[in-house]
């Protein structure tokens, strides 16, 4: 594994260069998780990164992979052309979208037929893959082009005392032949990040749970059992809160905890915050800019604690 | 140990295994077809090369987050169907959609299978025979008709515009209409009689 937590933000090649990014939104963050975006935006401002917006893009392609593999290929692999005339690498903030737009990436740089298949389909629209760019998450980003120890120059309001736990979430590490990021077993990025952040990560049982979204449509009482066991296992961690990297586990977690609750009769309470919200607030960014209110199950009682501490 | 699925939230039966029908209360068995082809249709479609190395050890049902809180998702089960030409039970089968895409398995199969992946043909199968849960020829409209997989709503557009956030594109149509017929996902999700 190339990211292994001593080494995250050594990489000195991109430090002082100018971070541009072709930015990939995808449909979950806009449409569904806006205070996602609005959080990212804020905090990818004050990190000094320049998004230049990907017109014309269309969904990753991974919700409709069951359907039909080759039109996914496809989807993703227009979006990669789109910043391939931009002369960018894609930065993306659903671990779904990064997940397979990765995949593709590699299969089609490595895998002739595979590519001369899907430039056949993409002919059809007059583009070509090239496989001249790459694919990073945000995350990915402060951990390798930003680096984490110039990211602790930005923490002005450490969240001290906050107890914090990470739900890492599937497809930032797995399959990890396409993803190569961290342990795929024991991953530790985020971990770091919230200790970073100044707050204390809480370690619980099966942190790496699968948060079900994938099959919500077809199926909803198994992905809240799944975040049910989630929220049984972070309380009895006694975490504040809980973070996520994904919209799509976000939505789970915050938009669905109350029928989990239920479901089961039980009470969880637990705010779920995206981690650039959490970031923003270490920056000090004012928690009115980082769309905090938008948020299902409110972080009040988290927000208050952070202001004792401080 | 933490609290399972409820009984009320379980599966009734693994329709994968069990081929009893119910016939004026005595439960028959009805014959299975064999095909001995099908696994080499799964082995010839892109992801599903990997199939026959499975030599059913059962490490991505026993590490699957599905088949931990069900009794009704067994991915080796699935993969065993396939290796033995039971195409149509396990292709009409519901539990092949309950696959969470997250790979587990595929990480931890010690014969190099991408379970994962093998699965996804099954379900492209089994779409092209026509069994499609609702929501994927849903998602499927949306992306055809703007690029995004969920319905963009005018007043959400209007909204963002108004606290300050650049206005979202849509994908052109007509590139989204080429790609579905050249890759043929017209087909798979046109509207026919539901057999789910």
């Amino acid at each position: 594994m190339s990211g292994k937590p001593e080494k995250a933000g050594n990489s000195e090649s991109k430090k002082d260069a100018v971070l541009k990014y072709a930015f990939y939104l995808g449909c979950a963050t806009p449409l569904r998780e806006r205070a996602y975006e609005i959080s990212a935006r804020r905090v990818m401002k004050e990190l000094g990164i320049k998004l230049v917006e990907m017109k014309g893009a269309n969904c990753c392609g991974l919700p409709i992979d069951a359907v039909n593999h080759e039109m996914t290929l496809a989807l993703s692999a227009r979006n990669l052309t789109i910043a391939e005339k931009k002369g960018l690498d894609i930065l993306t903030l659903c671990s779904g979208c990064t997940g397979q737009l990765m995949k593709t990436n590699k299969l089609l740089k490595g895998n002739r037929k595979s590519r001369e298949r899907v430039n056949s389909y993409l002919k059809t629209i007059r583009a070509e893959f090239q496989g001249t760019i790459e694919v990073k998450h945000l995350l990915r980003v402060l951990v390798e082009d930003i680096g984490f120890e110039k990211l602790k120059t930005y923490i002005k309001r450490p969240l001290n005392g906050m107890k914090i736990a990470a739900h890492y979430g599937c497809h930032l590490l797995m399959p990890s032949k396409y993803l190569d990021f961290d342990d795929f077993e024991d991953p530790e990025f985020l971990v770091e990040f919230i200790a970073l952040l100044g707050a204390e990560p809480v370690r619980y049982v099966d942190e790496k749970q699968c948060c079900g979204a994938v099959i919500a449509g077809v199926n909803l009482d198994l992905p809240l059992n799944l975040i049910a066991n989630k929220f049984r296992n972070v309380k009895n961690a006694q975490a504040d809160a809980m973070t996520t990297i994904c919209p799509s586990c976000h939505l789970m977690y915050d938009q669905h905890q109350s029928s989990a609750e239920k479901m089961f009769g039980e009470t969880y309470n637990m705010p779920v915050l995206h981690f650039t919200q959490l970031l923003g607030l270490a920056m000090g960014i004012p928690a009115e800019e980082l769309a905090l209110d938008e948020l299902k199950v409110k972080p009040e009682g988290f927000l208050i604690a952070m202001e004792q501490t401080a | 140990m933490e609290p399972k699925a409820t009984h009320s939230q379980t599966h009734e039966v693994d329709d994968m295994t069990d081929n009893a029908v119910e016939s004026d209360g005595v439960k028959l068995q009805t014959p299975s077809r064999v095909d001995p082809k099908f696994k080499h249709e799964v082995l010839s479609m892109p992801g599903g090369e990997t199939l026959k190395y499975c030599f059913q050890c059962g490490t991505c049902t026993s590490c699957c987050p599905i088949a931990d809180i069900t009794d009704s998702y067994r991915p080796r089960t699935a993969i065993k169907l396939a290796q033995l030409g039971l195409e149509e039970r396990l292709l009409s089968s519901n539990t092949i959609w309950l696959c969470a895409a997250c790979y587990t398995c595929t990480d931890h199969c010690p014969q190099g299978v991408e379970v994962k992946d093998v699965l996804r043909v099954f379900q492209n199968l089994a779409v092209k025979k026509g069994y499609i849960p609702r929501v994927y020829r849903d998602v499927g409209k949306n992306i055809l008709d703007a690029g995004y997989a969920h319905k963009i709503s005018k007043f959400k557009m209007k909204k963002r515009i108004a606290i300050g956030l650049p206005p979202l594109s849509e994908a052109p149509p007509a590139h989204m209409e080429k790609l579905a017929k050249a890759t043929g996902f017209h087909e798979t999700i046109a509207e026919k009689e539901d057999k789910e």
